[in-house]
Protein backbone atom coordinates (compact mmCIF):
# COMPACT_ATOMS: atom_id res chain seq x y z
CA UNK A 1 0.00 0.00 0.00
CA UNK A 2 1.38 3.41 -0.94
CA UNK A 3 1.82 6.12 1.66
CA UNK A 4 -0.95 8.15 0.12
CA UNK A 5 -3.37 5.26 0.28
CA UNK A 6 -2.28 4.52 3.85
CA UNK A 7 -2.94 8.12 4.83
CA UNK A 8 -6.38 8.05 3.34
CA UNK A 9 -7.06 4.82 5.19
CA UNK A 10 -6.11 6.51 8.47
CA UNK A 11 -8.45 9.41 7.71
CA UNK A 12 -11.29 6.97 7.22
CA UNK A 13 -10.49 5.21 10.48
CA UNK A 14 -10.39 8.62 12.12
CA UNK A 15 -13.88 9.38 10.78
CA UNK A 16 -15.30 5.98 11.67
CA UNK A 17 -13.68 5.61 15.09
CA UNK A 18 -14.79 2.74 17.27
CA UNK A 19 -16.81 5.07 19.49
CA UNK A 20 -18.69 6.46 16.48
CA UNK A 21 -19.42 3.00 15.10
CA UNK A 22 -20.50 1.85 18.54
CA UNK A 23 -22.99 4.69 18.95
CA UNK A 24 -24.21 4.27 15.36
CA UNK A 25 -24.91 0.58 15.91
CA UNK A 26 -26.40 1.00 19.36
CA UNK A 27 -27.60 4.56 19.74
CA UNK A 28 -28.21 5.66 23.32
CA UNK A 29 -31.44 7.36 24.35
CA UNK A 30 -33.07 6.30 21.11
CA UNK A 31 -36.85 6.57 20.82
CA UNK A 32 -39.63 8.98 21.56
CA UNK A 33 -39.43 10.74 24.93
CA UNK A 34 -42.72 10.68 26.84
CA UNK A 35 -43.52 13.96 28.60
CA UNK A 36 -41.06 15.90 26.47
CA UNK A 37 -41.37 19.63 27.02
CA UNK A 38 -39.48 20.51 23.85
CA UNK A 39 -38.91 18.80 20.55
CA UNK A 40 -37.70 19.65 17.06
CA UNK A 41 -37.12 17.91 13.76
CA UNK A 42 -33.80 18.02 11.97
CA UNK A 43 -33.59 17.39 8.24
CA UNK A 44 -30.53 17.16 6.03
CA UNK A 45 -32.04 17.33 2.55
CA UNK A 46 -28.80 16.42 0.78
CA UNK A 47 -28.52 12.93 2.22
CA UNK A 48 -31.97 12.37 3.65
CA UNK A 49 -31.00 12.29 7.34
CA UNK A 50 -34.15 12.88 9.35
CA UNK A 51 -34.39 12.95 13.12
CA UNK A 52 -36.55 14.25 15.92
CA UNK A 53 -34.90 15.44 19.09
CA UNK A 54 -36.82 15.43 22.39
CA UNK A 55 -35.95 17.28 25.59
CA UNK A 56 -37.62 17.38 29.00
CA UNK A 57 -36.82 20.41 31.12
CA UNK A 58 -37.66 20.79 34.78
CA UNK A 59 -38.88 24.00 36.41
CA UNK A 60 -35.29 25.11 36.99
CA UNK A 61 -34.54 24.81 33.24
CA UNK A 62 -32.30 21.81 33.70
CA UNK A 63 -32.44 19.08 31.04
CA UNK A 64 -33.88 16.10 32.92
CA UNK A 65 -33.95 13.84 29.92
CA UNK A 66 -33.28 13.85 26.18
CA UNK A 67 -33.77 11.38 23.36
CA UNK A 68 -33.96 11.16 19.57
CA UNK A 69 -35.47 9.02 16.87
CA UNK A 70 -35.12 8.89 13.11
CA UNK A 71 -32.82 7.60 10.40
CA UNK A 72 -29.46 8.72 9.22
CA UNK A 73 -25.90 7.84 8.43
CA UNK A 74 -23.47 6.57 11.05
CA UNK A 75 -22.13 10.06 11.71
CA UNK A 76 -25.50 11.72 12.28
CA UNK A 77 -26.84 8.90 14.44
CA UNK A 78 -23.67 8.70 16.54
CA UNK A 79 -23.60 12.46 16.91
CA UNK A 80 -27.21 12.56 18.12
CA UNK A 81 -26.54 9.70 20.52
CA UNK A 82 -23.49 11.46 21.95
CA UNK A 83 -25.46 14.68 22.17
CA UNK A 84 -28.11 13.15 24.40
CA UNK A 85 -25.47 11.70 26.71
CA UNK A 86 -23.78 15.10 26.88
CA UNK A 87 -26.75 17.32 27.64
CA UNK A 88 -28.78 15.22 30.09
CA UNK A 89 -28.39 16.88 33.46
CA UNK A 90 -27.16 20.19 32.08
CA UNK A 91 -28.83 23.57 32.62
CA UNK A 92 -30.25 24.90 29.33
CA UNK A 93 -27.65 27.65 29.14
CA UNK A 94 -24.84 25.12 29.37
CA UNK A 95 -26.43 22.99 26.65
CA UNK A 96 -26.62 26.02 24.40
CA UNK A 97 -22.97 26.73 25.09
CA UNK A 98 -22.16 23.17 24.02
CA UNK A 99 -24.09 23.79 20.78
CA UNK A 100 -21.95 26.87 20.06
CA UNK A 101 -18.78 25.10 21.09
CA UNK A 102 -19.35 21.91 19.09
CA UNK A 103 -20.55 23.57 15.89
CA UNK A 104 -17.64 26.02 16.02
CA UNK A 105 -15.12 23.23 16.67
CA UNK A 106 -16.36 21.07 13.79
CA UNK A 107 -16.27 23.91 11.30
CA UNK A 108 -12.86 25.36 12.14
CA UNK A 109 -9.24 24.28 12.49
CA UNK A 110 -9.11 25.37 16.12
CA UNK A 111 -7.52 23.00 18.59
CA UNK A 112 -10.26 22.39 21.13
CA UNK A 113 -11.03 19.83 23.79
CA UNK A 114 -14.47 18.23 23.44
CA UNK A 115 -14.15 15.30 25.78
CA UNK A 116 -16.11 12.33 24.46
CA UNK A 117 -17.37 14.46 21.58
CA UNK A 118 -13.78 14.59 20.38
CA UNK A 119 -14.71 11.43 18.47
CA UNK A 120 -16.63 13.63 16.03
CA UNK A 121 -13.56 15.60 15.06
CA UNK A 122 -12.78 13.17 12.24
CA UNK A 123 -15.41 14.92 10.10
CA UNK A 124 -13.18 17.97 9.79
CA UNK A 125 -11.28 16.12 7.05
CA UNK A 126 -14.59 15.42 5.27
CA UNK A 127 -16.29 18.73 4.50
CA UNK A 128 -19.33 17.01 3.00
CA UNK A 129 -19.96 15.21 6.29
CA UNK A 130 -19.76 18.11 8.74
CA UNK A 131 -23.49 18.69 8.35
CA UNK A 132 -24.21 15.12 9.40
CA UNK A 133 -22.37 15.72 12.66
CA UNK A 134 -24.01 19.06 13.42
CA UNK A 135 -27.60 18.19 12.46
CA UNK A 136 -28.71 16.98 15.89
CA UNK A 137 -27.10 20.00 17.55
CA UNK A 138 -29.10 22.34 15.32
CA UNK A 139 -32.21 20.36 16.21
CA UNK A 140 -31.39 20.75 19.91
CA UNK A 141 -31.08 24.49 19.49
CA UNK A 142 -34.42 24.64 17.64
CA UNK A 143 -36.09 22.52 20.31
CA UNK A 144 -34.87 24.83 23.06
CA UNK A 145 -36.08 27.81 20.99
CA UNK A 146 -39.48 26.11 20.57
CA UNK A 147 -38.96 26.58 16.83
CA UNK A 148 -41.72 24.74 14.94
CA UNK A 149 -39.81 24.65 11.65
CA UNK A 150 -37.50 21.68 11.05
CA UNK A 151 -33.86 22.53 11.72
CA UNK A 152 -31.59 22.19 8.72
CA UNK A 153 -27.89 22.54 8.41
CA UNK A 154 -28.17 24.86 5.41
CA UNK B 1 -14.12 -14.11 -12.04
CA UNK B 2 -11.76 -12.92 -14.72
CA UNK B 3 -13.17 -10.61 -17.32
CA UNK B 4 -11.24 -12.59 -19.92
CA UNK B 5 -13.89 -15.27 -19.51
CA UNK B 6 -16.39 -13.06 -21.26
CA UNK B 7 -16.53 -14.04 -24.89
CA UNK B 8 -18.28 -10.83 -25.91
CA UNK B 9 -15.61 -8.56 -24.47
CA UNK B 10 -14.87 -7.33 -27.96
CA UNK B 11 -17.94 -5.09 -27.70
CA UNK B 12 -16.02 -2.89 -25.27
CA UNK B 13 -15.06 0.59 -26.44
CA UNK B 14 -11.74 2.17 -25.56
CA UNK B 15 -12.49 5.90 -25.24
CA UNK B 16 -11.45 6.78 -21.71
CA UNK B 17 -8.54 8.86 -23.03
CA UNK B 18 -11.00 11.15 -24.84
CA UNK B 19 -12.21 12.48 -21.47
CA UNK B 20 -9.62 14.76 -19.86
CA UNK B 21 -11.32 14.91 -16.46
CA UNK B 22 -10.81 11.18 -15.97
CA UNK B 23 -7.04 11.62 -16.09
CA UNK B 24 -6.59 12.49 -12.42
CA UNK B 25 -6.22 11.00 -8.98
CA UNK B 26 -8.76 11.52 -6.22
CA UNK B 27 -7.64 10.81 -2.68
CA UNK B 28 -4.49 9.17 -3.98
CA UNK B 29 -6.15 6.77 -6.41
CA UNK B 30 -6.94 7.09 -10.12
CA UNK B 31 -10.44 8.48 -10.46
CA UNK B 32 -13.23 5.99 -11.14
CA UNK B 33 -16.28 7.96 -12.23
CA UNK B 34 -19.52 6.02 -11.74
CA UNK B 35 -21.93 8.94 -11.47
CA UNK B 36 -22.77 9.65 -15.09
CA UNK B 37 -26.51 9.38 -14.45
CA UNK B 38 -26.16 12.52 -12.33
CA UNK B 39 -23.98 14.27 -14.90
CA UNK B 40 -21.79 12.77 -17.59
CA UNK B 41 -18.25 13.90 -18.34
CA UNK B 42 -17.40 15.71 -21.56
CA UNK B 43 -15.02 14.54 -24.28
CA UNK B 44 -12.22 16.86 -25.33
CA UNK B 45 -14.05 17.58 -28.58
CA UNK B 46 -16.92 19.17 -26.64
CA UNK B 47 -14.62 21.16 -24.36
CA UNK B 48 -12.61 22.35 -27.37
CA UNK B 49 -15.72 23.26 -29.33
CA UNK B 50 -17.01 25.47 -26.51
CA UNK B 51 -13.59 27.12 -26.12
CA UNK B 52 -13.32 27.62 -29.87
CA UNK B 53 -16.75 29.21 -30.04
CA UNK B 54 -16.02 31.50 -27.08
CA UNK B 55 -12.57 32.38 -28.44
CA UNK B 56 -13.58 33.22 -32.00
CA UNK B 57 -17.29 33.34 -32.74
CA UNK B 58 -19.28 34.52 -29.76
CA UNK B 59 -22.02 37.08 -30.14
CA UNK B 60 -25.77 37.02 -29.65
CA UNK B 61 -27.86 34.88 -31.99
CA UNK B 62 -30.63 35.93 -34.38
CA UNK B 63 -29.92 39.60 -33.75
CA UNK B 64 -27.15 41.27 -35.67
CA UNK B 65 -26.00 41.69 -39.24
CA UNK B 66 -22.37 41.62 -38.22
CA UNK B 67 -20.08 38.68 -38.88
CA UNK B 68 -19.82 37.33 -35.35
CA UNK B 69 -23.57 37.35 -34.84
CA UNK B 70 -23.90 35.46 -38.10
CA UNK B 71 -21.29 32.89 -37.03
CA UNK B 72 -22.90 32.45 -33.62
CA UNK B 73 -26.30 31.93 -35.22
CA UNK B 74 -24.87 29.39 -37.67
CA UNK B 75 -23.18 27.46 -34.87
CA UNK B 76 -26.27 27.51 -32.66
CA UNK B 77 -28.71 26.54 -35.39
CA UNK B 78 -26.26 23.96 -36.72
CA UNK B 79 -26.35 22.28 -33.33
CA UNK B 80 -30.15 22.29 -33.45
CA UNK B 81 -30.02 20.49 -36.80
CA UNK B 82 -27.72 17.85 -35.33
CA UNK B 83 -30.18 17.28 -32.49
CA UNK B 84 -33.07 17.02 -34.95
CA UNK B 85 -31.23 14.17 -36.69
CA UNK B 86 -30.12 12.61 -33.41
CA UNK B 87 -33.71 11.93 -32.31
CA UNK B 88 -35.21 11.87 -35.82
CA UNK B 89 -37.66 14.73 -35.30
CA UNK B 90 -39.72 15.47 -38.42
CA UNK B 91 -38.48 19.05 -38.66
CA UNK B 92 -36.47 21.71 -36.84
CA UNK B 93 -39.76 23.39 -35.86
CA UNK B 94 -40.28 20.51 -33.48
CA UNK B 95 -37.04 20.95 -31.60
CA UNK B 96 -37.21 23.57 -28.84
CA UNK B 97 -33.94 24.28 -27.05
CA UNK B 98 -34.34 24.63 -23.28
CA UNK B 99 -32.16 24.66 -20.18
CA UNK B 100 -32.77 20.95 -19.60
CA UNK B 101 -35.32 18.21 -19.04
CA UNK B 102 -36.82 20.04 -16.07
CA UNK B 103 -37.60 23.15 -18.07
CA UNK B 104 -38.90 21.08 -20.96
CA UNK B 105 -41.42 19.23 -18.79
CA UNK B 106 -42.50 22.41 -17.01
CA UNK B 107 -43.06 23.99 -20.41
CA UNK B 108 -45.44 21.19 -21.42
CA UNK B 109 -47.19 21.29 -18.03
CA UNK B 110 -47.83 25.03 -18.17
CA UNK B 111 -48.30 25.70 -21.86
CA UNK B 112 -49.93 22.51 -23.10
CA UNK B 113 -51.62 20.92 -20.08
CA UNK B 114 -52.73 23.82 -17.92
CA UNK B 115 -55.36 25.23 -20.31
CA UNK B 116 -56.78 21.75 -20.90
CA UNK B 117 -56.92 20.53 -17.29
CA UNK B 118 -59.59 21.07 -14.69
CA UNK B 119 -61.70 19.23 -12.12
CA UNK B 120 -62.61 15.77 -13.38
CA UNK B 121 -59.46 15.53 -15.53
CA UNK B 122 -56.40 13.45 -14.69
CA UNK B 123 -52.67 13.42 -15.27
CA UNK B 124 -51.18 9.92 -15.19
CA UNK B 125 -47.54 9.35 -14.17
CA UNK B 126 -45.68 6.32 -12.76
CA UNK B 127 -44.03 5.40 -9.48
CA UNK B 128 -40.65 5.33 -11.24
CA UNK B 129 -40.49 9.02 -12.09
CA UNK B 130 -37.76 11.51 -11.26
CA UNK B 131 -38.99 14.53 -9.29
CA UNK B 132 -38.79 16.56 -12.52
CA UNK B 133 -41.57 14.38 -13.93
CA UNK B 134 -43.65 14.53 -10.73
CA UNK B 135 -43.58 18.04 -9.31
CA UNK B 136 -44.48 19.99 -12.50
CA UNK B 137 -47.62 17.81 -12.74
CA UNK B 138 -48.43 18.28 -9.07
CA UNK B 139 -48.18 22.02 -9.57
CA UNK B 140 -50.43 22.10 -12.62
CA UNK B 141 -52.95 19.78 -10.93
CA UNK B 142 -53.08 22.14 -7.96
CA UNK B 143 -53.54 25.10 -10.27
CA UNK B 144 -56.42 23.49 -12.16
CA UNK B 145 -58.13 21.10 -9.75
CA UNK B 146 -57.13 18.09 -11.84
CA UNK B 147 -56.09 14.80 -10.23
CA UNK B 148 -52.64 13.19 -10.35
CA UNK B 149 -52.73 9.40 -10.72
CA UNK B 150 -49.68 7.17 -10.20
CA UNK B 151 -49.18 3.81 -11.93
CA UNK B 152 -47.55 1.15 -9.70
CA UNK B 153 -44.31 -0.83 -9.98
CA UNK B 154 -43.27 -4.30 -8.88
CA UNK B 155 -40.49 -5.31 -6.51
CA UNK B 156 -37.95 -5.51 -9.33
CA UNK B 157 -38.63 -1.91 -10.27
CA UNK B 158 -40.73 -2.58 -13.36
CA UNK B 159 -44.01 -0.97 -14.29
CA UNK B 160 -47.00 -3.27 -13.84
CA UNK B 161 -48.16 -2.88 -17.41
CA UNK B 162 -51.71 -4.23 -16.98
CA UNK B 163 -52.34 -1.76 -14.20
CA UNK B 164 -50.83 1.09 -16.19
CA UNK B 165 -53.11 0.23 -19.08
CA UNK B 166 -56.14 0.02 -16.78
CA UNK B 167 -55.38 3.52 -15.49
CA UNK B 168 -55.56 4.95 -19.02
CA UNK B 169 -59.19 5.99 -18.68
CA UNK B 170 -61.15 8.53 -20.71
CA UNK B 171 -60.60 11.31 -18.20
CA UNK B 172 -56.79 11.12 -18.50
CA UNK B 173 -55.44 14.04 -20.54
CA UNK B 174 -51.82 13.11 -20.46
CA UNK B 175 -49.30 10.44 -19.52
CA UNK B 176 -45.92 11.57 -18.16
CA UNK B 177 -43.45 8.68 -18.24
CA UNK B 178 -39.71 8.13 -18.11
CA UNK B 179 -37.95 6.29 -20.90
CA UNK B 180 -35.31 4.93 -18.49
CA UNK B 181 -35.51 5.16 -14.68
CA UNK B 182 -32.68 7.27 -13.28
CA UNK B 183 -32.78 5.56 -9.88
CA UNK B 184 -33.09 1.94 -11.02
CA UNK B 185 -32.09 1.81 -14.68
CA UNK B 186 -35.34 0.17 -15.79
CA UNK B 187 -35.97 0.62 -19.51
CA UNK B 188 -39.70 0.98 -20.04
CA UNK B 189 -41.28 -0.54 -23.18
CA UNK B 190 -41.95 3.00 -24.28
CA UNK B 191 -43.14 2.36 -27.82
CA UNK B 192 -45.76 -0.11 -26.65
CA UNK B 193 -46.93 2.13 -23.79
CA UNK B 194 -47.17 5.18 -26.05
CA UNK B 195 -49.18 3.06 -28.48
CA UNK B 196 -51.77 2.18 -25.80
CA UNK B 197 -52.01 5.83 -24.78
CA UNK B 198 -52.54 6.96 -28.38
CA UNK B 199 -55.35 4.44 -28.87
CA UNK B 200 -57.10 6.09 -25.94
CA UNK B 201 -56.44 9.65 -27.09
CA UNK B 202 -53.97 10.35 -24.24
CA UNK B 203 -51.14 12.79 -24.91
CA UNK B 204 -47.70 11.35 -24.11
CA UNK B 205 -44.77 13.19 -22.52
CA UNK B 206 -41.60 11.09 -22.30
CA UNK B 207 -38.79 12.05 -19.91
CA UNK B 208 -35.83 10.90 -21.97
CA UNK B 209 -33.04 12.29 -19.78
CA UNK B 210 -31.65 8.78 -19.22
CA UNK B 211 -32.69 7.50 -22.64
CA UNK B 212 -30.77 9.61 -25.14
CA UNK B 213 -27.29 9.07 -23.62
CA UNK B 214 -27.53 5.31 -23.77
CA UNK B 215 -29.50 4.18 -26.81
CA UNK B 216 -30.61 5.20 -30.22
CA UNK B 217 -33.84 7.20 -29.88
CA UNK B 218 -36.28 7.81 -32.74
CA UNK B 219 -39.16 9.98 -31.55
CA UNK B 220 -41.26 9.28 -34.63
CA UNK B 221 -40.85 5.55 -34.17
CA UNK B 222 -41.78 5.84 -30.47
CA UNK B 223 -44.74 7.91 -31.58
CA UNK B 224 -44.80 10.17 -28.52
CA UNK B 225 -46.19 13.70 -28.54
CA UNK B 226 -43.36 15.19 -26.46
CA UNK B 227 -39.86 13.96 -25.57
CA UNK B 228 -37.66 15.87 -23.10
CA UNK B 229 -33.95 15.50 -22.42
CA UNK B 230 -30.84 17.23 -21.05
CA UNK B 231 -27.49 17.95 -22.67
CA UNK B 232 -25.31 17.23 -19.65
CA UNK B 233 -26.43 13.61 -19.35
CA UNK B 234 -25.26 12.96 -22.92
CA UNK B 235 -21.70 14.35 -22.71
CA UNK B 236 -22.75 17.95 -23.34
CA UNK B 237 -22.61 21.09 -21.19
CA UNK B 238 -25.00 21.75 -18.30
CA UNK B 239 -27.83 24.21 -18.82
CA UNK B 240 -28.80 22.79 -22.19
CA UNK B 241 -31.72 20.60 -23.13
CA UNK B 242 -34.42 19.83 -25.62
CA UNK B 243 -38.15 19.66 -25.81
CA UNK B 244 -39.27 17.72 -28.83
CA UNK B 245 -42.96 18.24 -29.58
CA UNK B 246 -45.15 17.32 -32.50
CA UNK B 247 -45.52 20.43 -34.62
CA UNK B 248 -49.31 20.40 -34.58
CA UNK B 249 -49.32 20.52 -30.76
CA UNK B 250 -46.54 23.08 -30.41
CA UNK B 251 -48.27 25.30 -32.98
CA UNK B 252 -51.46 25.39 -30.93
CA UNK B 253 -49.73 26.05 -27.60
CA UNK B 254 -49.37 29.55 -26.16
CA UNK B 255 -45.85 30.80 -25.34
CA UNK B 256 -44.68 29.95 -21.86
CA UNK B 257 -42.11 32.65 -21.25
CA UNK B 258 -42.20 36.10 -22.81
CA UNK B 259 -39.20 38.12 -23.89
CA UNK B 260 -36.82 38.80 -26.71
CA UNK B 261 -36.34 36.37 -29.59
CA UNK B 262 -39.79 34.81 -29.18
CA UNK B 263 -41.56 37.68 -30.95
CA UNK B 264 -41.98 38.97 -34.48
CA UNK B 265 -43.48 42.32 -33.54
CA UNK B 266 -44.12 43.97 -30.21
CA UNK B 267 -46.61 46.83 -29.74
CA UNK B 268 -48.30 47.93 -26.56
CA UNK B 269 -51.65 46.97 -28.03
CA UNK B 270 -50.52 43.47 -28.93
CA UNK B 271 -47.55 41.29 -29.81
CA UNK B 272 -47.06 38.84 -32.66
CA UNK B 273 -45.18 35.74 -31.59
CA UNK B 274 -42.33 34.24 -33.52
CA UNK B 275 -42.66 31.01 -35.47
CA UNK B 276 -41.65 27.60 -34.12
CA UNK B 277 -39.44 26.72 -32.40
CA UNK B 278 -38.49 30.29 -31.42
CA UNK B 279 -41.90 30.97 -29.88
CA UNK B 280 -40.70 28.95 -26.90
CA UNK B 281 -37.16 30.36 -26.71
CA UNK B 282 -37.46 33.72 -24.97
CA UNK B 283 -34.26 35.51 -24.01
CA UNK B 284 -30.65 34.92 -24.95
CA UNK B 285 -30.09 31.17 -24.88
CA UNK B 286 -27.10 29.17 -23.62
CA UNK B 287 -25.35 29.56 -26.97
CA UNK B 288 -21.95 28.11 -26.12
CA UNK B 289 -23.60 25.24 -24.27
CA UNK B 290 -25.78 24.36 -27.23
CA UNK B 291 -22.78 24.55 -29.56
CA UNK B 292 -20.99 22.15 -27.21
CA UNK B 293 -24.03 19.88 -27.20
CA UNK B 294 -23.80 19.76 -30.98
CA UNK B 295 -20.25 18.47 -30.60
CA UNK B 296 -21.48 15.87 -28.12
CA UNK B 297 -24.02 14.66 -30.68
CA UNK B 298 -21.20 14.37 -33.24
CA UNK B 299 -19.06 12.43 -30.79
CA UNK B 300 -21.81 9.96 -29.90
CA UNK B 301 -22.96 9.62 -33.50
CA UNK B 302 -19.44 8.92 -34.74
CA UNK B 303 -19.09 6.05 -32.30
CA UNK B 304 -22.67 4.93 -32.88
CA UNK B 305 -25.36 4.62 -30.24
CA UNK B 306 -25.67 0.89 -30.83
CA UNK B 307 -22.02 0.41 -29.92
CA UNK B 308 -22.44 2.65 -26.87
CA UNK B 309 -25.42 0.57 -25.75
CA UNK B 310 -23.55 -2.72 -26.30
CA UNK B 311 -20.54 -1.48 -24.27
CA UNK B 312 -22.72 -0.31 -21.42
CA UNK B 313 -24.86 -3.46 -21.36
CA UNK B 314 -21.76 -5.61 -21.16
CA UNK B 315 -20.38 -3.57 -18.26
CA UNK B 316 -23.74 -3.46 -16.47
CA UNK B 317 -24.04 -7.25 -16.67
CA UNK B 318 -20.53 -7.58 -15.29
CA UNK B 319 -21.25 -5.06 -12.52
CA UNK B 320 -24.52 -6.75 -11.48
CA UNK B 321 -22.88 -10.16 -11.49
CA UNK B 322 -19.93 -9.07 -9.35
CA UNK B 323 -21.86 -6.81 -6.98
CA UNK B 324 -24.64 -9.36 -6.63
CA UNK B 325 -22.06 -11.95 -5.55
CA UNK B 326 -20.85 -9.86 -2.60
CA UNK B 327 -22.30 -11.03 0.69
CA UNK B 328 -24.53 -8.48 2.39
CA UNK B 329 -25.32 -6.56 -0.79
CA UNK B 330 -28.88 -5.99 -1.88
CA UNK B 331 -29.33 -4.98 -5.51
CA UNK B 332 -32.22 -2.55 -5.88
CA UNK B 333 -33.71 -2.46 -9.37
CA UNK B 334 -33.40 -5.78 -11.18
CA UNK B 335 -35.70 -5.29 -14.15
CA UNK B 336 -35.47 -7.53 -17.21
CA UNK B 337 -34.35 -4.65 -19.40
CA UNK B 338 -32.00 -2.12 -17.89
CA UNK B 339 -29.56 0.58 -18.90
CA UNK B 340 -26.39 1.74 -17.19
CA UNK B 341 -27.61 2.09 -13.61
CA UNK B 342 -27.37 -0.12 -10.53
CA UNK B 343 -28.68 0.96 -7.15
CA UNK B 344 -27.62 -1.08 -4.15
CA UNK B 345 -27.49 -1.24 -0.41
CA UNK B 346 -24.79 -2.64 1.86
CA UNK B 347 -26.43 -4.31 4.82
CA UNK B 348 -25.96 -2.24 7.95
CA UNK B 349 -24.22 0.66 6.22
CA UNK B 350 -26.08 3.88 5.43
CA UNK B 351 -25.67 4.94 1.77
CA UNK B 352 -24.08 8.23 2.79
CA UNK B 353 -21.33 6.38 4.64
CA UNK B 354 -20.85 4.12 1.61
CA UNK B 355 -20.41 7.23 -0.55
CA UNK B 356 -17.74 8.71 1.72
CA UNK B 357 -15.77 5.48 1.99
CA UNK B 358 -15.86 4.90 -1.77
CA UNK B 359 -14.87 8.50 -2.48
CA UNK B 360 -11.88 8.04 -0.24
CA UNK B 361 -10.73 5.31 -2.57
CA UNK B 362 -11.25 7.47 -5.62
CA UNK B 363 -14.58 5.92 -6.60
CA UNK B 364 -17.32 8.47 -7.29
CA UNK B 365 -20.89 7.20 -6.96
CA UNK B 366 -24.16 8.91 -6.12
CA UNK B 367 -25.77 8.27 -2.77
CA UNK B 368 -29.14 9.42 -1.55
CA UNK B 369 -32.62 9.55 -3.01
CA UNK B 370 -31.61 10.34 -6.62
CA UNK B 371 -34.47 12.85 -6.92
CA UNK B 372 -36.83 9.90 -6.82
CA UNK B 373 -38.07 9.79 -3.20
CA UNK B 374 -41.21 7.74 -4.05
CA UNK B 375 -38.96 4.99 -5.46
CA UNK B 376 -36.94 4.99 -2.21
CA UNK B 377 -40.16 4.78 -0.17
CA UNK B 378 -41.33 1.85 -2.30
CA UNK B 379 -38.18 -0.11 -1.49
CA UNK B 380 -38.27 1.00 2.15
CA UNK B 381 -34.85 2.66 2.11
CA UNK B 382 -33.80 6.23 2.98
CA UNK B 383 -31.64 6.21 -0.11
CA UNK B 384 -29.37 3.94 -2.08
CA UNK B 385 -25.83 3.87 -3.34
CA UNK B 386 -25.97 4.11 -7.12
CA UNK B 387 -23.29 3.27 -9.62
CA UNK B 388 -24.03 4.51 -13.12
CA UNK B 389 -22.06 3.75 -16.24
CA UNK B 390 -21.17 5.58 -19.42
CA UNK B 391 -19.25 4.70 -22.54
CA UNK B 392 -15.92 5.72 -20.93
CA UNK B 393 -16.15 3.24 -18.06
CA UNK B 394 -14.06 0.09 -18.04
CA UNK B 395 -13.88 -3.38 -16.53
CA UNK B 396 -11.23 -1.98 -14.20
CA UNK B 397 -13.69 0.66 -12.97
CA UNK B 398 -16.13 -2.07 -11.94
CA UNK B 399 -13.34 -4.03 -10.24
CA UNK B 400 -12.35 -0.92 -8.29
CA UNK B 401 -15.98 -0.45 -7.21
CA UNK B 402 -16.10 -4.01 -5.88
CA UNK B 403 -12.81 -3.52 -4.04
CA UNK B 404 -14.08 -0.26 -2.48
CA UNK B 405 -17.34 -1.88 -1.42
CA UNK B 406 -15.24 -4.51 0.33
CA UNK B 407 -13.49 -1.73 2.25
CA UNK B 408 -16.84 -0.27 3.35
CA UNK B 409 -17.91 -3.68 4.63
CA UNK B 410 -14.59 -4.07 6.46
CA UNK B 411 -14.90 -0.72 8.26
CA UNK B 412 -18.44 -1.46 9.36
CA UNK B 413 -17.83 -5.14 10.09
Amino acid sequence: MSNVAALSHDDLRDLYRELILNHAREPRNFGKLENATHKADGINPLCGDKLTLYVRLDSASVIQDASFEGTGCAISVASASLLTETVIGLPVDDARSWFEYVTAALTSDADVELGKLQALMGVREFPSRVKCATLSWHALNSALDNDQNPATTE
Amino acid sequence: MSHAQHASESVLLDVRADFPVLDQSVNGRPLVYLDSAASAQQPKSVIDMVAEYQSHDHSNVHRGVHTLSHRATEAYEGARDKLVSYINAASRSELVLTSGTTESINLVAQSYARPKLGPGKKVLITHLEHHANIVPWQIVCEQTGAELVVAPIDDRGQLILDELKALMTDDVLLLGIGHVSNALGTINPIREIVGWAKERGITTVVDGAQGVPHMSVDVQDIGCDFYAFSGHKMLGPTGTGVLYGREELLEAMPPWKGGGDMILEVRFDGTVYNELPYKFEAGTPNISGVVGLGAAVDYLSNIGLDRVAAHEHFLLDYLMERLGAVEGIRLIGTADTKASVQSFEIEGVHPHDVGTILDHQGVAIRTGHHCAMPVMDFFGVPGTARASLALYNTIDDVDRLIEAVGKAKEIFA
